[in-house]
């Protein structure tokens, strides 16, 4: 029996509370840490080519991440925020799209807008805020987009892209494009209203969206388990009537299954899914957070063993599309590529002062016409004078 | 031409652009069938279908950021808060996220095509939470353009505008005037520029500037004036952010006084940043200091409301002080 609010109803005649912890999610896994399969277990369709590409994204994230933290010490660049441990679930996810289909990211998913075809030189761009950042030096480094390349521009406030990703979502609907969108954010972001506000309107207004969600285990020192009580995210998602999976984060073969028949799940039956990543983060929150404060050296050891690329790597090497030798040399290739690249990019000039008044509003008014006039020829008298 | 009240032409430019742009939706909360607790969008979701106008959870956070997604997808989502008083979830939305979009991103993605109607002001009994007027915490934020207008014929001309604009738009609605303000109408559609002030009223003694449902007050009080010599020139801002420097500036400069009057409370208020503004720009020209007649520093009241008004008496004592200062 159902009521008009679409809750089931069943009655029963003694008291029996649900409890909290009621729902228990399992978790999808495909690879074992020796790069086998599960004897159950049965392989995503994916070409040596394919399967190599997700490879060489996840090896080139974590290469442009090494690079760029150390920058960072070295005072190069402002800010950096690295993905180790979590490639697999950007790249796999990533992959299993379309190209046309659309990206909201926090600012953990380098490794998605890199598989994407996102350029050495555009990270680099971003990253030094030189004049070809295509984000014009706004932002602060990591805050990446590219429309080109269906990947909408970071925002720092946490959890904002997830409403907004069900809007695209609908969007996408209403053209009738066969076109989803996928929305990253981490297992902290969704203690944020706008996840509770994003995922109930797109289970209310069937919007074709992923909801990705990695929950890595710390929302910068916060351990998940004073983040939230109950069995993770994916249970909340139920809650709203939204299709859910609990996957490894770190099987490569796993994510990229998982992601790949949501959608096509979705194509066929407009409706979100959401995508619980299990995972840990394995380096620092960000180059401002020293994690030796907050959790211990035996805990990132466990973790440590469990690198995705790792058991990615055993899976390839077993199928024969992988040797050692021509590893190391693409890696040696990478390591030079990203070095030429940060070069070039750090002379690169920064972005002209007119931009700073520009892409407020679709035309300059006049008021900022006036004040730039005025940073111009700052002894013209009252701020904003006209030149 | 035809006789209609705000609420008919906000309805009729919604039908309008809706009509023209297969891109326009129109949703929130109790939008859909039932028409928005006003009855602005009643219709729209027959003649257009459940996908184009429709109704949304009870989430203003969700709306506007589901608006944003909309919108940055080439989409040209109108957006109902139901009351400007419960826009504030959706602050962040709008602040952070709808204001910023084209500049963050270096203009690869922009929420041009967005407009978030919401009715606001007092005057109707509501009390705290249905009578504020939060227009001065959106025009502190650079990339929103923040628009008011005082009656039907302006309501249709600048909300066809907004949605028609490639900058987001917070379009706030007079409710007190919703079925109170009855004009002419042009059915057909037009627009109304969004970077303009309008000289309402031109006069010599003192420049009165308002917008909104506080443009009423304002020109009672001009008339108060004139029947006792005093002539007012009387000018509706219309669009506050970006707002027409130039056209205020130039009656100042002809009158030499300047009274601004707005509901919302007096510190903080849009009209400091006029003042400021026009002190600036005008200095040699003052014959007198800027008044501003405003709403007290308090949160809005229901007994007492009448009172807290900044009605026509106290605009024109205002205008008094002013000419004898
Ligand atoms: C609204 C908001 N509040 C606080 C912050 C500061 N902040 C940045 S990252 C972060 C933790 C996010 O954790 P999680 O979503 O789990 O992602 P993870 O860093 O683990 O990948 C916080 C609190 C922010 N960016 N936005």
């Amino acid at each position: 029996m159902t009521n008009p609010n679409n809750a089931t109803i069943t009655l029963v005649h003694r008291i029996r509370f649900v409890d909290g912890h009621g729902l228990t999610i399992p978790t999808f896994r495909l690879l074992k840490d020796d790069g086998h399969l599960y004897a159950d277990a049965i392989a995503p369709e994916l070409d040596k080519e394919q399967a190599l590409a997700m490879y060489h994204s996840m090896v080139a994230t974590r290469l442009l991440d090494e690079r760029m933290l150390a920058a960072q010490r070295q005072g190069r660049i402002s800010f950096y925020l690295q993905s180790l441990g979590e490639e697999a679930q950007a790249v796999a996810s990533a992959a299993a799209l379309a190209p046309e289909d659309m990206i909201l990211a926090q600012y953990r998913e380098q490794g998605a807008l890199l598989h994407r075809g996102f350029t050495l030189a555009q990270f680099m761009s971003q990253l030094f805020s030189n004049e070809d950042d295509l984000g014009k030096g706004r932002q602060m480094p990591v805050h990446y987009g590219c429309r080109e390349l269906n990947f909408m521009t970071i925002s720092s406030p946490l959890a904002t892209q997830i409403p907004q990703a069900t809007g695209v979502a609908y969007g996408q609907r209403l053209a009738g494009e066969s076109a989803i969108t996928l929305c990253y954010f981490g297992e902290g972001a969704a203690s944020e209203g706008d996840f509770h506000a994003g995922l109930n309107m797109a289970a209310v207004l069937k919007t074709p969206v992923i909801f990705f969600c990695r929950n890595n285990g710390y929302a910068i020192s916060t351990p998940a388990s004073e983040q939230f009580v109950g069995d993770g995210i994916a249970s909340r998602a139920v809650g709203y009537g939204i299709r859910t999976l609990r996957v490894d984060g770190a099987d490569t073969l796993a994510v990229f299954e998982a992601t790949r028949q949501a959608r096509q799940l979705m194509l066929d039956d407009p409706q979100p899914m959401l995508i619980e990543a299990m995972s840990y983060r394995l380096g620092a929150h960000s180059s401002s957070d020293d994690p030796s404060g907050y959790r211990s050296q035996a805990e990132e050891e466990r973790w440590r063993k469990r690198d995705p690329i790792g058991r990615y790597r055993l899976w390839l090497q077993h199928q024969g599309w992988l040797n050692e030798d021509d590893d190391r040399r693409h890696r040696d290739e990478l390591r030079r590529q990203i070095l030429e690249a940060m070069k070039q990019a750090e002379q690169r000039a920064k972005p002209a002062l007119e931009s700073l008044v520009e892409d407020v509003y679709a035309a300059v008014p006049r008021h900022l016409e006036r004040q730039l006039a005025g940073l111009k020829h700052p002894s013209s008298g009252r701020q904003g004078e006209d030149a | 031409m035809k006789q209609m009240n705000l609420l008919q032409a906000v309805n009729q430019a919604l039908t309008l652009a809706m009509e023209r742009d297969a891109s326009v939706l129109c949703f929130g909360e109790d939008v859909g069938h039932f028409g928005g607790v006003f009855r602005a969008t009643s219709g729209l979701q027959d003649k257009y279908g459940e996908d184009r106008c429709f109704n949304t959870p009870l989430t203003e956070q969700g709306i506007v950021g589901f608006a944003n997604g909309l919108a940055a997808k080439g989409l040209k989502p109108v957006a109902e808060i139901q009351f400007a008083d419960y826009i504030f979830p959706a602050f962040d939305q709008l602040v952070n996220e709808t204001a910023k979009f084209r500049y963050r991103s270096g203009n690869q993605f922009n929420v041009g095509g967005l407009v978030v109607r919401t009715p606001y002001g007092g005057g109707i009994a509501g009390g705290h939470y249905h009578s504020q007027s939060p227009e001065a915490y959106f025009v502190h934020t650079p990339g929103l353009r923040v628009v008011v207008p005082r009656g039907p014929v302006q309501a249709k001309g600048l909300l066809l505008a907004a949605i028609a604009c490639p900058d987001p738009v917070i379009f706030f609605e007079p409710k007190r005037l919703y079925r109170a303000a009855v004009a002419e109408v042009d059915e057909g559609y037009y627009q109304l520029p969004l970077d303009r002030a309008e000289v309402v009223r031109e006069g010599s003694d003192i420049t009165l500037l308002a917008w909104g449902a506080q443009m009423d007050y304002l020109l009672k009080a001009a008339d108060l004036a004139d029947n006792a010599g005093i002539s007012c020139e009387v000018i509706d801002l219309q669009s506050l952010l970006p707002w027409d420097e130039d056209t205020v500036v130039e009656s100042v400069l002809k009158t030499g006084r300047l009274l601004i009057s707005h509901e919302a409370p007096l510190t903080g208020g849009f009209g400091a940043e006029i003042a400021a503004t026009v002190q600036e720009r005008c200095f040699l020209y003052l014959e007198s200091p800027i008044a501003r007649v405003c709403g007290l520093d308090t949160p809005f009241p229901l007994a007492l409301e009448k009172r807290y008004m900044p009605d026509q008496h106290r605009i024109f004592d205002a205008i008094n002080a002013t000419m004898n200062f």
